[in-house]
């Protein structure tokens, strides 16, 4: 099969505490895989590895095939204009409005005109149900307001690989079908790489072809959906059922 | 061995300085490495003349003022002691445009802007707006830091112009009206011993100064980590080490020009 992205026996660590221990994992191109774990696991690093925002200690990263992690400056940008990224805490730039803010990829990278830009702004935040909040500031919009303008950024470049980074966490259950809803279309409309960090499990199922799931810095299951339903791993059943007892220490 | 112990924390503090000075001269020369490179950003950049500049014209004007008033007031009680009351307006005008002038408003643009580009740029790396710009493939060393150190580097010596003129009428004033001074004499004096150079060389210490807050002001707030109680570090430490150096080198700048 085709791997938009590879990583290969990925090793890191802040200072002494190791967070990925020889982690593998493959992106398949033009599907969605949703990548879960425990909080504080390592997630967010692995996906920031996929973008060259963390180097690893050791290991490769592999994105269409290329070493990302032995690219210079200009090298890495020409990858990172394949794609787009919804971090964590959405990262929106807290001097701009929302607009701006959905409209700077398309400023640094297009050369659509104004008017274009306030057509293609205006239209990605009707799909992420933000229309019209163009003038407000980051700081004037709750939690699931700023994850959903932060979405709407890292989709404005229709770009060939999209980054999400827990996208429905903190949402309403409506929203969060929504914007589940939102992520499967794109994908299936532009035929478009996604990795998807989540917690939520029901929209992971839905939305998902692969999920791999992260644990004491290794991925140790990954497959179908239905692959991962009916994997005998103790951690796995544990861990997807929600329990608190079993081999994983919960606190 | 327990000797040995202040020997090696001063050796440590020596190479975290050193290492510090490199990665500051480091940002320095990709800042400007950026400079030979497209996209110009000359909307970013008039943004920070505005900040830097329009919105610091208060403090400067007050600082000139009360500065050039003060020193007349000082120079005359000096003077008086030998008559020679004629040369306040030239000794203001001489330690204001040589001196005071740009050191003083460097000082308050430090306290005033410096600190809020080390708040902002560290705020936006807490918040991991750096990394986003990083993440849609704009360089943040040529977004952010490299339209702040232009803007300083423009806007300082204009500055502190405003402070020197400010700074004589102050003089003016006190001397004049309220000390009594001769207004023709005041004036005189001072177009008799001030040349160009005395100006110009101040504003070019104005330009390196702004070079300076606007470099450690970026320089801390880009490398901040560590939260909200990081970016109150960062700009706390971005002020002193930013006046620190300020003083420093107007004496080297001093003693290379005058
Ligand atoms: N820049 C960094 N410096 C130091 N430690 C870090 C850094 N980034 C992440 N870590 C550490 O790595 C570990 C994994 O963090 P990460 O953010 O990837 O977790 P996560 O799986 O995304 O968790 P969550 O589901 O809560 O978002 C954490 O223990 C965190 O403290
Ligand atoms: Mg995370």
């Amino acid at each position: 099969m085709d791997n938009i992205i590879e990583l290969i026996d990925i090793h890191k660590s802040f200072g002494k505490q190791k967070v990925l221990d020889g982690l593998s994992l493959a992106v398949p191109r033009g599907q969605t895989t949703v990548i879960i774990g425990r909080s504080g696991g390592g997630k967010s690093v692995v996906l920031k590895h996929m973008i060259g925002l963390i180097k690893p200690d050791r290991g490769q990263v592999l994105v269409g095939g290329q070493d990302i992690t032995q690219m210079d400056d200009r090298e890495l940008n020409q990858v990172r204009k394949s794609f787009g990224m919804l971090f964590q805490d959405a990262a929106l730039f807290d001097s701009m409005n929302v607009g701006d803010n959905v409209a700077f990829p398309l400023r640094e990278h297009t050369r659509l005109s104004e008017k274009e830009i306030k057509r293609a702004v205006a239209e990605k935040l009707a799909l992420v149900g933000l229309t019209g909040a163009e003038e407000k500031l980051p700081s004037q919009l709750s939690g699931g307001m700023r994850k959903r303008a932060g979405l709407a950024r890292a989709i404005a470049l229709e770009p060939e690989i999209i980054l999400y980074d827990e996208p429905t966490t903190g949402l309403d259950p409506l929203l969060t079908d929504a914007i589940n809803r939102l992520i499967k279309d794109t994908q299936e409309r532009l035929k478009i790489t996604a990795v998807v960090i989540s917690h939520d499990l029901a929209g992971a199922y839905r939305i998902a072809h692969n999920i791999a799931m992260l644990y004491q810095g290794r991925i140790i299951a990954s497959g179908s959906p239905d692959g991962l339903r009916q994997n005998q791993d103790p951690v796995v059943q544990q861990f997807i059922h929600g329990r608190a007892e079993g081999p994983i220490e919960v606190l | 061995m327990r000797w040995i112990a202040p020997i090696e924390s001063l050796g440590r503090a020596c190479l975290n300085g050193l290492a510090e000075t490199g990665e500051i001269l480091l940002l320095l020369v990709q800042a400007f490495l950026w400079l030979l490179r497209p996209p110009w950003r000359l909307r970013l950049i008039f943004k920070q003349m505005e900040f830097v500049g329009i919105k610091s014209i208060n403090v400067v004007i007050l600082t000139g003022a009360f500065t050039g008033a003060v020193f007349a007031l000082q120079s005359y009680h000096g003077f008086s002691l030998f008559g020679a009351e004629s040369l306040v307006g030239s000794t203001v005008a001489l330690a204001l445009t040589r001196e005071l002038g740009p050191v003083l408003t460097c000082l308050m643009v430090t306290g005033r802007a410096g600190s809020a580009m080390a708040a902002e740029l560290g705020t936006m790396r807490v918040t991991e707006q750096v990394d986003a710009l990083y993440v849609m493939a704009v360089n943040p060393v040529q977004y952010l830091v490299l339209p702040r150190i232009l803007a300083s580097i423009i806007m300082l010596p204009v500055l502190t112009i405003v402070a020197d003129y400010v700074g004589i009428v102050g003089g003016y004033i006190v001397g004049v009206h309220l000390l009594g001074i001769n207004a023709g004499i005041f004036v005189a004096k001072i177009i008799e011993y001030m040349e160009i150079s005395d100006i110009s060389m101040g504003l070019i210490k104005a330009a390196f100064f702004g070079l300076i807050l606007s470099l450690v002001g970026c320089y801390k707030g880009f490398y901040t980590h560590g939260g909200a109680e990081g970016v109150g570090r960062a700009t706390t430490e971005a002020v002193v080490l930013a006046s620190v150096l300020i003083l420093a080198f107007d004496y080297v700048l001093t003693a290379i020009m005058f």
